[in-house]
């Protein structure tokens, strides 16, 4: 296109920037698609107690480990923030690039997690708990999936020194996916 | 500056030969990031399913005014293709209807301009939302072509008749359909941000929030209580996805779940989503008014605050949509209060209306018309909420043709009287030329006559304890009295004469369209802001060193100290 960006776009009358305006105003409407999916697993957690028996076979050190993997790709995600804050795209890119081998690391221990679950049984059919494990972790997995393919765009272009106020944006996202993980970690696994 | 809308709808028929030639037709129509050219997308693809929406309400009325008989442009409708039809029909006029065009159409159409901005913040997400939106349709209308035909579980899609193609009998239609709402759902989210922070951000210097007009502020008001409220929903509809297709048990009480879950996280985003497709109507119609009675709205905070107050009282009243549910009753006495409640603040609403209008010069033009039909028309709908929400007589009322009347006067007057009042008053802004008001004013009376004497005999069938969802009413002779039979005949002749005189509508836009009076920049004589540049607006809406800065508030008409009776919002001092 030929024309330059729009005035509108460089306009901030609140005083926030709009990406990271935008961008909590998504934050806001995942919290509400999540939250209405765990509000619902818990309540029917609690009617039916049952399921302690289901959920005693999720393997939690599994699910230690990948909230370790995760936290610390949250970790590199700050340290890309803070290059960036420097202006050093090239190091932000490094530490991007990081946390999506995080990313990665986190969602290959998820799918050996979910094989081994898969084979002795405990599928999506199972029953109502599984389906609401495979649910809500597989729509945070999709989340981990997008925001770290987003992170490799934003990743090449810091690393040729442009957009760099975008490590922050994808920053308060990554944090968010950490924070659903956290909330579904006890959920779906320690509560026995 | 030859630069504008109208001179380009020429070039789809005579050539491009100015000086937009270096981008062709597709990149300029259908691939534009421009907000004038999305929210016409919207508005088209809005009308276009409208029309779609309009002729299965033809087709089952016919059934039920006339059992058995060869529809014409249909044929015989069987049983499976009603439910098909009456299910449709809601989803497109709630979802592909109302949504897109008094949301997504004149939020894309009129933020920007109305604000001072030259397009939204986020151009490109702005044409992604089209075109999600875009394939959202196509997967609705080509749901209705699979095998098996169409989803039959109506709109509100309940569980266990949605939850199994053993049950529905439409396994690939259920499926689908439930796609496309989730894609619909996708695209408002993606439009809703960038409409909030497009209004938070990007407005015209000197322009503070209480100078922002009120359509602006109740589309990005509802456009929050959109996204607050789906969430939940989306979430079900991936475990009614699952039911469906993967054969889980989230919605079936033997294997631990629960058919009530869903009605919850239904209608705990179904009524929120009455106040987003309301509010942008009453936001319109109190703009109109204000211009059309050359008077400053009575109230503009009292408007706002109310809207805000509506918006928090809408999440708490869901559960009066399952008074006959089988929820602890003592949940239905808290929901009937809740929703007794939320009538106070749109009352206001309507007092502030006539209050606006009180001692004003009214002007009785075509879209001052629809304004007023609104108050009128929804007075009506808003009345008849207070009995239904009233769980006593709602036990009484619930899933009758009383229920179907009052919400078709409650989104009637939103999506289509709102729709043509917004449609009216804003079409010199959009198309450069004025609209005939003769041919206006006889498809106002000849929509608004037939409207009446469609949903005021279903009341009586209501009160008469005819049930909705009944396909041919033959097959409960106690019930169906000769009596009732005329009634509905009544409602089914009024239909016809109601979608006849949309022709005229249609016939008075491409007239007007084509040789219409040229509107110049101000034909309203108008306070907001995209009243101060050219009609059509050329991309950019202004020229790039004239954006407007703003002086005072949007409804300065009759200031004593001034010759004329309006005030634009721009004109310093």
């Amino acid at each position: 296109m030929a024309h330059a960006r729009p005035i509108a776009t460089t306009r901030s009358a609140t005083g926030i920037p709009t990406p990271r305006l935008a961008v909590w105003w998504i934050l806001a409407s995942e919290v509400v698609i999540f939250g209405g999916l765990l509000g619902v697993y818990i309540m029917h957690r609690i009617g039916h107690p049952e399921w302690a028996e289901a959920a005693s076979h999720t393997q939690t050190w599994i699910g230690a480990i990948n909230t370790f993997v995760l936290l610390t790709s949250s970790f590199t995600c700050v340290l890309a923030h803070q290059a960036a804050e420097k202006g050093n795209g090239k190091e932000a890119a490094k530490l991007l690039g990081f946390t999506i081998l995080g990313a990665l690391m986190f969602l290959m221990i998820k799918s050996y997690e979910w094989t081994t679950e898969i084979i002795a049984g405990y599928t999506i059919t199972a029953n109502t708990f599984w389906s609401f494990y495979y649910t809500a972790a597989g729509l945070h997995a999709l989340h981990v999936i997008a925001g770290a393919i987003i992170m490799g765009f934003i990743a090449v272009d810091a690393f040729r020194g442009r957009e760099l106020h975008r490590v922050e944006i994808i920053g308060i996202y990554w944090h968010f996916v950490d924070v659903v993980w956290i909330f579904l970690f006890p959920l779906l696994y320690i509560a026995k | 500056m030859a630069d504008t809308v109208a001179d380009v709808h020429q070039h789809e028929t005579h050539g491009h030969d100015d000086h937009h030639h270096d981008q062709g037709w597709v990149s300029k129509y259908l691939f534009s990031t421009d907000h004038k050219i999305i929210g016409m997308q919207y508005m088209f693809t809005g009308m276009f399913m409208a029309v779609i929406g309009g002729y299965m309400a033809y087709v089952f009325r016919m059934q039920l005014a006339f059992p058995g008989i060869s529809v014409p442009g249909f044929g015989q409708v069987s049983p499976g293709e009603y439910n098909a039809l009456i299910t449709n029909h809601g989803s497109i006029m709630i979802f592909w209807v109302a949504m897109p065009v008094l949301i997504a159409a004149f939020g894309n159409f009129l933020i920007p301009l109305m604000i001072g901005a030259d397009d939204m913040v986020f151009p490109r997400i702005n044409r992604l939302s089209f075109q999600v939106f875009f394939l959202s349709s196509v997967v609705l209308l080509g749901s209705l072509f699979v095998e098996g035909g169409g989803f039959g579980g109506a709109w509100t899609s309940y569980p266990p008749l949605s939850a199994s193609g053993d049950y529905n009998q439409t396994h690939l239609g259920a499926s689908l359909w439930l796609i496309a709402v989730a894609l619909e759902f996708v695209a408002f989210l993606l439009g809703g941000i960038n409409f909030i922070t497009t209004l938070m951000n990007s407005r015209a210097p000197g322009m503070k929030a209480y100078d922002i007009p009120l359509v602006c502020w109740m589309i990005v008001i509802a456009s929050i209580l959109f996204m607050l409220s789906v969430g939940p929903l989306l979430a079900g509809a991936v475990m009614l996805l699952f039911d469906q297709t993967l054969n889980t048990g989230f919605y079936d009480p033997a294997r631990g779940g629960d058919p009530i879950l869903w009605q919850h996280l239904f209608w705990f985003f179904g009524h929120p989503e009455v106040y987003v497709v309301l509010l942008p109507a009453i936001g319109i119609t109190v703009d109109v008014m204000a211009t059309f009675a050359r008077k400053k709205i009575f109230g503009y905070k009292m408007v706002l605050y109310t809207a805000v107050a509506t918006g928090v009282l809408s999440f708490f009243v869901w559960a009066h949509h399952q008074f006959i549910a089988g929820i602890d009753p003592r949940m239905a006495n808290v929901f009937t209060i809740t929703t007794l409640l939320i009538s106070v603040p749109i009352a206001e609403m309507l007092f502030v209306m006539i209050a606006t209008l009180y001692g004003g010069s009214i002007r009785l033009t075509t879209p001052m018309l629809w304004a007023l039909s609104f108050m009128a028309e929804f007075l009506i709908g808003g009345v008849t909420g207070i009995f239904l929400g009233a769980s006593g007589a709602d036990i009484y009322f619930h899933d009758t043709y009383f229920v179907l009347a009052h919400f078709h006067y409650t989104f009637f007057p939103i999506a289509i009287i709102g729709t043509f009042c917004a449609f009216t008053y804003w079409f010199p802004k959009m198309f450069g030329r004025m609209m005939n008001d003769t041919l206006g004013k006889i498809h106002f009376w000849g929509t608004i006559i037939p409207f009446n004497f469609i949903f005021i005999p279903l009341f009586v069938l209501g009160m008469g304890g005819q049930h909705r969802r009944i396909y041919n009413f033959q097959h409960f002779p106690e019930i169906a009295g000769p009596e009732y039979f005329q009634l509905r005949q009544l409602a089914t002749i009024a239909l016809l004469v109601m979608l006849a005189f949309q022709l005229v509508f249609f016939y008075n836009v491409i007239v007007s369209w084509m040789r219409g009076e040229k509107a110049g920049k101000n034909p309203w004589k108008a306070n907001t802001l995209e009243w101060t540049t050219e009609s059509p607006p050329p991309h950019g809406n202004w020229p790039v060193d004239e954006l407007p800065t703003v002086y005072r508030g949007p409804y300065e008409y009759g200031h004593p100290d001034r010759e004329e009776d309006y005030w634009p919002q721009n004109l310093p001092g």
